[in-house]
């Protein structure tokens, strides 16, 4: 059995691939890496692209990611793949949505931060369930 | 009569809602292990990216990120994990009376302080308390996806980069077990290197194509993933405490049904020995 090296595949929401392959052929951002085993420690980010492990024997497994970062340590690689599509455009067109539903929801926002009144709110709220139980257990 | 109708109306109202609880709760549970299983799913990534963060802080590159970097705190970003339904017993309450010292703290020590929501019960709250909200996301759903929370994390990052705000805390509920949920507070920006033993002696990454880059892609994931392991982890902890909850309120419900029950026997007791005392003294009379 010929040297391999530790492959794992995991996104933010799942765990995809986990086992040893012969090669890892990643798409890094300055174009395509092989990465064998005892491979000098490298990080990278990755392009939406295909992930291929060479598990020898002639065998082979294919992963399609939406780009991530490649971590390499001399015995384990790390695929941290996206699980959505990333681009700096996006994130940003992503943050106006998320401000602007902000916006939307505050129209009629006061300036300060009212902590006392708040807490008022929370203390009426707490006073009330005690009397309830009070009222339960005398019943 | 009069009464006893009323009494049994009574008896079949809390009928009524002790099923809805009972079917609430048990919706529950079932979501709740599903929760538990995607909180699962999400660890490893989170733990790498972690671990390669950590190490990045511990090893010497270079170029120094700003996320890596302290600085006096004027103002801060505070990203407020909550849910979007109620019915969860105290759980949104106890995170908010958290949140609330932690707002006094601020306060006294003169920092602003701007607002991030993820859950509708949180914008309703903090809208209420009449704090600066730059972003929120609600409507996550039983199954919230890493695209949702983006763009919500997104205007805090850029904030901080921009030199509007000086540090990024977190607040959110960490899963004990299903019946205990603790309301936790972290600092996510500057970014604390975890210190593993593992990492003491000094080696480093090639960077490809440079450190600057590769950091600036891995700390925006690095936060991104916090964020969303803790959503998700807010989720399995809303349907613990609304499994919990609806329990509790069954079971009261139940309570309620007995006691209502014997005043009903008691008043259709009283009524017949009325009724009986009626005919006796009539028959007497005659």
């Amino acid at each position: 059995m010929a040297m391999t090296i530790h492959v794992d595949i995991v996104s933010a929401e799942e765990h995809i691939y986990s086992g040893p392959a012969e090669m890892v052929y990643a798409p890094a951002i300055m174009g395509e890496v092989g990465i064998a085993p005892r491979h000098t420690p490298l990080i990278s980010p990755l392009k939406p692209g295909e992930v291929r492990l060479d598990l020898g024997n002639g065998k082979e497994e294919f992963f399609f990611i939406s780009g991530g970062v490649l971590e390499v340590q001399p015995h384990v690689v790390t695929v941290l793949s996206d699980t959505a599509i990333r681009a700096h455009d996006l994130d940003e067109a992503a943050a106006i949505e998320a401000k602007k539903r902000a916006e939307e929801a505050l129209s009629d926002q006061k300036s300060d931060i009212d902590v006392a009144k708040a807490r008022a709110e929370i203390a009426a709220a707490a006073a009330q369930i005690a009397a309830i139980q009070k009222l339960k257990i005398n019943r | 009569m009069a009464g006893a109708k009323e009494i049994r109306t009574k008896i079949k109202s809390v009928q009524n809602t002790s099923k809805i609880t009972k079917a609430m709760e048990m919706v529950a549970a079932s979501k709740m292990r599903r929760a538990q299983e995607r909180m699962k799913a999400a660890r490893p990534y989170a733990e790498k990216i972690r671990k390669v963060v950590g190490h990045l802080g511990s090893s010497h590159p270079e170029y120094k990120h700003p996320f890596l970097i302290e600085r006096a705190v004027k103002k801060v970003g505070l990203i407020v994990v909550t849910t979007d339904r109620g019915l969860c017993g105290g759980l949104n309450i106890n995170l908010f009376k958290k949140a609330l010292n932690q707002l006094d703290e601020w306060d006294s020590q003169k920092v602003e302080l701007e607002v991030v929501t993820l859950g509708g019960k949180g914008l309703s709250f903090f809208k209420r308390l009449g704090a600066k909200i730059v972003a929120e996301a609600s409507h996550l759903g039983d199954k919230p996806e890493i695209t949702d929370i983006i763009g919500s994390v997104q205007v805090l990052l850029k904030n901080y980069h921009d030199g509007d705000i000086d540090a990024i805390y977190m607040i959110g509920n960490r899963f004990v077990n299903t019946m205990a949920q603790q309301a936790e507070i972290h600092k996510l920006v500057p970014v604390v290197p975890s210190t593993d033993d593992e990492l003491k002696h000094h080696w480093d990454y090639i960077y490809e194509p440079d450190s600057k880059e590769v950091l600036d892609n891995l700390l925006d994931r690095y936060i991104e993933s916090l964020v969303y392991t803790s959503v998700v982890e807010n989720v399995a902890c809303e349907m613990a405490a609304r499994m919990v909850a609806m329990k509790s309120a069954t079971d009261n419900a139940g309570d309620l049904i007995k006691e209502l029950q014997l005043i009903y026997n008691k008043e259709r007791q009283a009524a017949i020995t009325q009724e009986i005392s009626e005919i006796v003294s009539g028959a007497a009379a005659v």
